[in-house]
């Protein structure tokens, strides 16, 4: 009974339960906790691995001549994004589909939150029509936690603001995982708006919590503060992960194993935070220069959607070395992994 | 608490040996045969019945190893494994006589969602399904085919099968559990 006990004291308690490190797991039970999955910050390297296995069986089942099983039957999935996507939304659709839950796609525009419902009502209204499951994007940071705060379903943070988006943490490491083994001591360089960016945020706590080696790079304007050790004045008490940050391209690109460009959001020029998409792109365009620098067999990444020619360029964006289009294929697993576990522990 | 040994390694290599033969005879050879074993312990089951076969009928049958995580009914009561790994079928199994392997055979929930998983793999010809322990207590209508040995226990009971590939020996032990 202790689980339930557990439960009800909600999300702070996560990092509670969590295993000792380095001790084994007593049971697969408590290996999963969770009810919700709001960020990596409070994820153990045994949790992420379980989710990462997880989706190793989900990617069998989606290489069937017949994607589907029952798993899942019964158990009501809601989407809410008030925020536009294809790629997060489709794909959890899809991971719903494949185990046999139903799917329902709210969207804000066309919802009762056009008529000034909160997040709270409206969460507990789909509760209430028999949700099991939340998706949530929001453009306010802690939208979701809001959410999973005031109701007794899971929810699922699909992006919230600049905060978090650990689903794709979660697939990115599974896509570099099954490329490079262990990303243990690997180099994992994140390149672009760290500032705006909940991929990376959530890429940093995953890929630190494995052991990655992470190096940052962008201009020091969309840099944030305090994340750069030499400036973590007062700040080292918040335990951020170890991290490198360089504003040289490159310099850090060099014996990198993976590089992940991140989306340059075109009005960060109107904003003043760069003086100019070419400038920026001449120091910190992931091209097939800058990528000879890594080490041999580097793969490249990007969340998307991609803006090639600005961030990344076409050639390595569709080029050899390119994950792009296999981190979209094993978000769908990924997020079935984690549908399935959210359901098996309710 | 006293656990008692109710199959040695001997009874164990005697039993195995007894069911290959059985299912090559009924079978009438090899022909279009595939062995799959459920995880975790009828997947190495399933491997020595393969070897004991390569050896007397000098026959290859192929092992595939199934996972029913994905269709079990009783995981959120019963709070069991939650932990999944890929099904690994080592050739299409449509038209094939498929034999299920498993260790215990008890309420037939598990052969139940194996069977589930299998069809949705393709419509074999057959199935059949070998067990190395009937514990009886079913609770569907679901018999095997083959058993290595039927032993009555009460639902308290608890019965292992400990194989060297996973637990070191070999050796199946009943063990009444006190109390609830």
């Amino acid at each position: 009974m202790s689980s339930n006990a557990v439960e009800r004291r909600g999300k702070s308690s996560a990092a509670a339960v969590r295993e000792p490190p380095g001790e084994p797991l007593p049971s697969a039970v408590g290996a999963w906790q969770r009810r919700h999955v709001l960020d990596l910050d409070d994820f153990s390297s045994e949790e992420i691995s379980l989710v990462l296995e997880t989706a190793d069986a989900m990617k069998e089942v989606l290489a069937r001549e017949v994607p589907r099983v029952p798993t899942l039957r019964g158990t009501t999935i809601i989407t809410l994004f008030y925020e536009s996507s294809t790629r997060t939304r489709s794909s959890f659709e899809l991971a719903g589909k494949v185990l046999g839950a139903d799917v329902i796609n709210v969207s804000a525009a066309a919802s009762s939150v056009q008529k000034g419902e909160s997040i709270i009502d409206t969460t507990r209204t789909l509760q209430s029509v028999g949700a099991d499951i939340l998706v949530m994007r929001h453009k306010a940071s802690g939208a979701p936690y809001l959410a999973a705060r005031h109701a007794d379903i899971s929810v699922i943070n699909a992006g919230d603001g600049w905060h978090a988006h650990p689903t794709q943490a979660l697939l990115d490491l599974y896509t570099m995982r099954s490329r490079l083994g262990d990303v243990r001591g690997r180099k994992v360089v994140i390149v672009g708006d760290i500032t705006h960016s909940r991929v990376a945020r959530s890429n940093l706590w995953g890929l630190t919590a494995m052991g990655a080696q992470v190096v940052l790079c962008a201009p020091p304007t969309l840099f944030p503060v305090g994340l750069d050790p030499a400036d973590r004045d007062g700040c080292d008490e918040l335990a951020l992960p170890p991290v490198r940050f360089d504003t040289n391209l490159d310099r850090a690109i060099e014996g990198a194993d993976v590089v992940m460009a991140l989306r340059m959001q075109l009005e960060r020029q109107q904003s003043g935070l760069v003086p100019s998409l070419r400038e920026y792109s001449r120091l910190y365009q992931v091209n097939s220069q800058r990528m000879a620098r890594a080490a041999p067999g580097v793969f490249v990444m990007h969340p998307g959607p991609m803006n090639e020619g600005i961030e990344i360029s076409m050639e390595v964006a569709h080029g050899a070395r390119s994950l792009v289009e296999e981190q979209v294929a094993n978000g769908v697993a990924v997020r079935m992994a984690l549908l399935y576990l959210l359901a098996r522990r309710r | 608490m006293a656990e008692s040994i109710i199959m040695s390694e001997q009874d164990m290599r005697r039993v195995i040996l007894r069911i290959a033969h059985e299912i090559v005879e009924n079978n009438r050879g090899c022909q279009d045969l595939v062995f799959v074993g459920m995880r975790t312990r009828g997947v190495p089951l399933a491997e020595r019945l393969a070897a004991a076969i390569r050896d007397f009928e000098g026959e290859e049958v192929s092992v595939g190893a199934l996972d029913i995580g994905l269709y079990r009914d009783d995981l959120p009561a019963r709070g069991v494994e939650v932990r999944i790994k890929p099904s690994e079928l080592p050739t299409d199994i449509a038209d094939k006589r498929v034999v299920l392997v498993d260790d215990v055979l008890y309420t037939g929930r598990s052969i139940r969602a194996a069977l589930d998983a299998l069809i949705d793999y393709g419509r074999p010809q057959r199935i059949q399904l070998a067990v190395l322990v009937d514990r009886g207590h079913r609770e569907l209508p679901i018999r095997a085919d083959f058993v290595g040995k039927n032993i009555p226990t009460s639902h308290r009971d608890d019965v292992q099968v400990m194989l060297r590939e996973i637990d070191g020996d070999d050796r199946v032990v009943i063990t009444p559990v006190e109390g609830e």
